[in-house]
């Protein structure tokens, strides 16, 4: 398989503290990483870097011969300006915790406008790709509702399909489901499994320990800033090496997981 | 066996409800209604010429004077929301430059009585004699600045300082995620401000806006004081003539409040226009 991401010594601190402490990643075509760790490791940060929504202090994201925010000539990178930075960011589909949804646009301006005002779609041609989008996402009966009448799960579906509309080279979770209420965190995964399965490039940062066993075609557990392992999910999930993941992780599987396959058929 | 608890013989459910009586809201109703009537009467007995406020409520003199009000109010509202929403941007700007001169601009107009600024923009030939701009004006001051602009500038860049704060304030208040949302969409900033910010901004500022352009239309009389005519001036004018002093003030007072309840109206439909996103209608 071909690379579609590399990551290439990011870091990033925010004032004293060293938030990203060098960071190698690679992900393949059609590959799904679920990056875990606890909270304040930096998961954030590394997802913000790739799409440059924080500029890192050194290395860089490298998506599909591109490098995200520069221009490589000679032996230097060039910043780029703003209008061929937002061109890049806009093949990196952003799926964030708190959904971010327009407010004061309905179900399907959220998702037309990207597709409208960046690819200078006709209006026709966006309306229809959208409402393919929110039928795959099962929010299509809701196209004209406003953001606030939707309950979190449903925004969720509608950001992805809000991202998907770009049609985006590789699509970057940020803990999708931890701002959902327990009982509605299924409807979310199993969008994303159906786009996993369908062949989209993903990273995903997440908790839900259960998705990355059974999406992920590897995960990395990052801690303090660094990939403290790496493998595919069965492995590492299973026998992690480094001591201190196996503690997160022992933390983590202790909870109960209520999202496996079994209870997320059963949604409204 | 089970035994249950007897059970009291309950009323049935249809039985007649006495409503309980508000005496006291029929007397508080009462007196208010006669205070009113009171003021009626004593305005209808006072010495006031009604015949003649209705004469000059349409006379072509106050009628032009109102357009001059309208015209006032209108350009100076324009003007200053205008300054508002740059001067608000150039606040939240990440040049330093432009933020101090957002905050300069603030502290100068909002620190000074609007008054003392209409008069200072009405004499401002006694600081630059001539109006000149290279290739596109060269005039004297006095005939650059007629009361009529010193007016529109006086009140507009008086409001855009208060303005510029309404907006800074709407402009932050924004969900900082929305933007980010906008960035990996690939929204340029200027397309970012224009169809996510400013629309959002837009219904926060509208209540703001609609007080402005009824404070407006009032404070628009000052410029009676610069020799302009719109309607108080052009009451003025008119009573200094034939003595009916309270009959003018009270045809200017019937204007204002027919302007400011239309402004009111106007207010009601563009804040519902803005809110419709707010929820709550399928
Ligand atoms: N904009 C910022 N300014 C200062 N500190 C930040 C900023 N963003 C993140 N941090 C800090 O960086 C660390 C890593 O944050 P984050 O990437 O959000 O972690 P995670 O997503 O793994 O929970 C945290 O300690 C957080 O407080
Ligand atoms: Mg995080």
């Amino acid at each position: 398989m071909t690379v579609a991401v590399r990551t290439v010594g990011i870091r990033k601190r925010f004032g004293d503290h060293e938030v990203l402490k060098g960071i190698d990643l690679e992900v393949s075509h059609g590959e799904v990483l679920c990056i875990l760790g606890p909270s304040g490791s930096g998961k954030s940060t590394l997802l913000r870097c790739i799409n440059h929504l924080e500029v890192p202090d050194g290395g860089y994201a490298w998506v599909d011969g591109q490098i995200i925010g520069y221009d490589l000539q000679g032996d230097r990178l060039h910043e780029l300006p703003v209008r061929r930075l937002r061109a890049q960011q806009s093949q990196l589909g952003m799926v964030f915790q708190h959904f971010n949804l327009f407010a004061h646009r309905t179900v399907l301006g959220n998702v037309i406008e990207g597709p409208m005002v960046v690819r200078r779609l006709p209006r026709e041609a966006a309306v229809k790709r959208a409402m393919e989008l929110l039928d795959m996402v099962g929010m299509a009966e809701k196209a004209g509702a406003w953001p606030s009448q939707l309950s979190g799960g449903q925004k969720q579906r509608v950001a992805i399909a809000r991202a998907l509309a770009m049609e985006p080279r590789v699509m970057l979770f940020d803990e999708p489901t931890s701002a959902l209420d327990p009982e509605l965190v299924g409807e979310v995964l199993e969008v994303m499994r159906r786009l996993a399965a369908s062949g989209t490039t993903m990273i995903v940062v997440t908790h839900e320990i259960g998705f990355a066993r059974e999406v992920a075609d590897r995960v990395v557990v990052m801690i303090d800033g660094e990939i403290r392992e790496s493998g595919p999910a069965a492995q590492v999930l299973a026998d992690p090496a480094d001591p201190r993941v196996r503690s997160f992780l022992g933390r983590v599987l202790a909870r109960p997981s209520e999202n496996t396959t079994e209870n997320t058929q059963q949604r409204g | 066996m089970t035994s249950t608890p007897p059970v009291p013989a309950l009323p049935p459910p249809d039985l007649p409800v006495r409503r309980l009586r508000h005496p006291g809201r029929w007397i508080a109703g009462a007196l208010v209604v006669l205070v009113l009537g009171l003021l009626l009467w004593a305005f209808a007995v006072g010495k006031i010429r009604w015949p003649i406020v209705g004469e000059f409520l349409t006379a072509p003199v106050i009628l032009k004077g109102f357009g001059w009000t309208l015209l006032i109010t209108l350009c100076a509202l324009v003007l200053g929301i205008v300054l508002g929403f740059a001067f608000g941007m150039m606040r939240l700007s990440a040049n330093p430059v432009l933020r101090f001169a957002s905050w300069l601009y603030v502290w100068v107009f909002r620190g000074t009585p609007v008054l003392l600024q209409l008069l200072i923009w009405f004499n401002i030939a006694l600081i630059f004699p001539r109006l000149y701009i290279p290739g596109l004006v060269d005039m004297k001051m006095v005939e650059a600045v007629t009361p009529f602009v010193a007016a529109v500038l006086g009140l507009g860049v008086n409001e855009g300082s208060y303005l510029t704060e309404v907006v800074r304030g709407g402009i932050g208040s924004v969900d900082r995620g929305q933007v980010e949302a906008a960035n990996t969409l690939g929204m340029t900033p200027g397309q970012t401000m224009r169809r996510i910010v400013l629309p959002q901004t837009m219904r926060l500022i509208l209540p703001v806006l609609g007080n402005s352009a009824v404070g407006m239309l009032k404070f628009s009389s000052l410029a009676a004081t610069i020799a302009m005519t719109e309607m108080l001036n052009a009451a003025q004018r008119i009573y200094f003539i034939n003595g009916a002093v309270i009959e003018l003030l009270f045809v200017c007072a019937i204007w204002y409040l027919a302007g400011t309840t239309v402004l009111s109206i106007g207010q009601y439909y563009l804040e519902r226009h803005f809110g419709r996103s707010a929820g709550g209608r399928a």
